[in-house]
């Protein structure tokens, strides 16, 4: 974790979005500073996944603004999203790893894209490098299906930093990995921050992730920012809402 | 909305013009920069290659049955000679078209609609976009311009196939050697029947390979989505087979005839 300094990566106010009569978002406002790991927590159903749907603009926000590294989400033109996606990570929950690719042919797509004119060996050496840091050098020719829940997590993680985003958005990064999985993935977290210098927004349920990888946390609840502060603030908080929502974290295994 | 019109009605009119706008929009980034050579080779090979072994089945199948039903009338009538100039003529004009163009829609239009809502269903089309990759481009473009262009061949390579059939037809029950059957066959087909026959394959691919690609590419979240977008393709597909048919029949009817 590194101290955050005060240059503003993401910042939202007033955001609302609603699915026909049902109001997700209601009045969503925060702040994500420059080499910053922001953990969301909030229970299932509270919005967490909608929010950073919408600050890459997966889905429209119904109003408030949305800036990100500067730029207006609202009013940006369809090139100019693709120029500023290509400086954000996003990892899904599913991993979203192409199926007919192998994990060379999945790291390799967001790559020629992005960085136009790259040459093959320079493409090689990236997608060695990268399957290094994630810890799977081995898994170049292996298809998706062949891969286990964690390692299908951790090429997903490989994908998203090959480009080497600014700013990264994990989407439940541990969820339904097992114990040791998780501190893998929490530790791999943490070290892209440390190499890349990245601003990270994590939504998780998983209490040991937000231990692991949080500067600042956030709780979502009705549609709004609960509580906000380090994670000491919410373990030592009187707030029934907190106490119960942070018991059930802790009882809870990782799903 | 409208109280005057009810919702089913309200629903329709709005799934048309959702599919009229998809359908724009996969002309307009056909033309737009960037294409998507490797994925488009990849998918006619998926499209052509791959469907090789049915279509030729199928064809072979065809042109046998139609020679062996229209023989004994054709005998009653003492115009058996006519048998292969009469069998070609329908199977270029009408049957090798329309029957390979449905057996595509189940085949093409199923594959299409369940691997691009199980993509939507797993966030791989997601992932496509936030990684600055249009996924029209990738996926549907590539798609929809491969069965434009494969299933008229498809068709093409049917139809010398059905013929082939129809020469080993003819000889369950008759002595016809290949080439007098062949020369006679080809000796009835003129550019009136093959031009039209081949613009409307091309009308067959694109309804195919757009209906394939709306279906799976709008499907809903959950996976029994992908089912029913699978599902939905191959009878929408079908009838839209059947409605431009029709039209082409139309059409060609009033210009040639």
């Amino acid at each position: 974790m590194n101290t955050a300094q005060t240059e503003t990566v993401v910042e939202i106010n007033g955001l609302k979005k609603s699915f026909g009569t049902q109001e997700v978002l209601k009045n969503v406002s925060l702040r994500l500073l420059k080499s910053e790991n922001l953990v969301i927590l909030g229970r299932s159903g509270s919005g967490k996944s909608v929010l950073i749907k919408c600050i890459v603009r997966l889905l429209n926000c119904d109003s408030g603004t949305i800036k990100v590294l500067g730029e207006d989400m609202n009013t940006l033109g369809n090139d100019d999203l693709g120029e500023l996606r290509k400086k954000i990570g996003f990892l899904f929950q599913s991993g979203a790893l192409y199926d007919s690719m192998t994990v060379k042919e999945n790291l390799e797509f967001p790559l020629r894209r992005i960085k136009k004119g790259i040459t093959q060996s320079e493409i090689d050496e990236k997608v060695k490098k990268v399957l290094e840091d994630v810890g799977l050098p081995d898994a170049l020719d292996k298809m998706p299906s062949q891969l286990s829940g964690g390692m299908r997590k951790r090429i997903s993680v490989a994908r998203t930093i090959i480009v080497e985003p600014v700013l990264m958005l994990y989407d439940e990064p541990t969820t339904g990995l097992d114990p040791e999985t998780s501190d893998e993935i929490s530790a791999l977290i943490n070290d892209i921050q440390a190499k890349h210098n990245t601003s990270s927004i994590i939504i998780t349920h998983d209490i040991e992730c937000a231990r692991a990888t949080a500067d600042r946390v956030i709780m979502l609840h009705d549609g709004g920012v609960y509580l906000e502060g380090k994670l000491e603030i919410f373990e030592k908080s009187a707030d029934p809402l907190v106490t119960s929502f942070f018991r059930t974290l802790c009882e809870q295994p990782n799903i | 909305m409208n109280m005057f019109v009810p919702a089913k009605v309200n629903d329709l009119l709005t799934a048309i013009a959702d599919a009229f706008l998809f359908a724009l929009r996969t002309v307009k980034e056909t033309f737009s920069r960037d294409f998507e050579v490797r994925e488009f080779l990849r998918q006619c090979f998926q499209v052509g290659y791959k469907s090789l072994p049915l279509v030729s089945i199928t064809g072979i199948i065809l042109g046998l049955v139609l020679t062996i039903q229209s023989r004994p009338t054709l005998v009653k009538f003492g115009a058996v000679a006519m048998l292969p100039g009469m069998v070609a003529v329908s199977l270029i004009r009408e049957m090798g078209p329309a029957i390979i163009a449905l057996i595509c829609a189940g085949k093409i239009g199923s594959s299409m609609g369940a691997e691009l809502g199980s993509m939507k269903v797993t966030e791989q089309i997601d992932a496509m976009e936030v990684s600055s990759t249009n996924p029209m481009r990738f996926l549907v473009v590539t798609r929809v311009l491969a069965a434009t262009l494969m299933i008229p061949l498809l068709i093409l390579y049917a139809d010398a196939l059905a013929i082939l059939g129809s020469w080993a037809g003819a000889n369950i029950k008759g002595d016809v050697t290949f080439v007098l059957f062949f020369s006679q066959a080809l000796a009835h087909i003129g550019f009136g029947d093959l031009l039209p026959a081949v613009i409307k394959s091309f009308f067959f691919g694109g309804v195919i390979g757009l209906v394939g690609c709306y279906k799976g590419y709008t499907a809903g979240r959950g996976t029994e989505s992908v089912g029913i977008a699978a599902n939905s393709a191959v009878v929408l597909a079908s009838l839209l087979v059947i409605i431009v048919d029709v039209i082409a029949v139309q059409i060609t009817d009033m210009l040639i005839l």
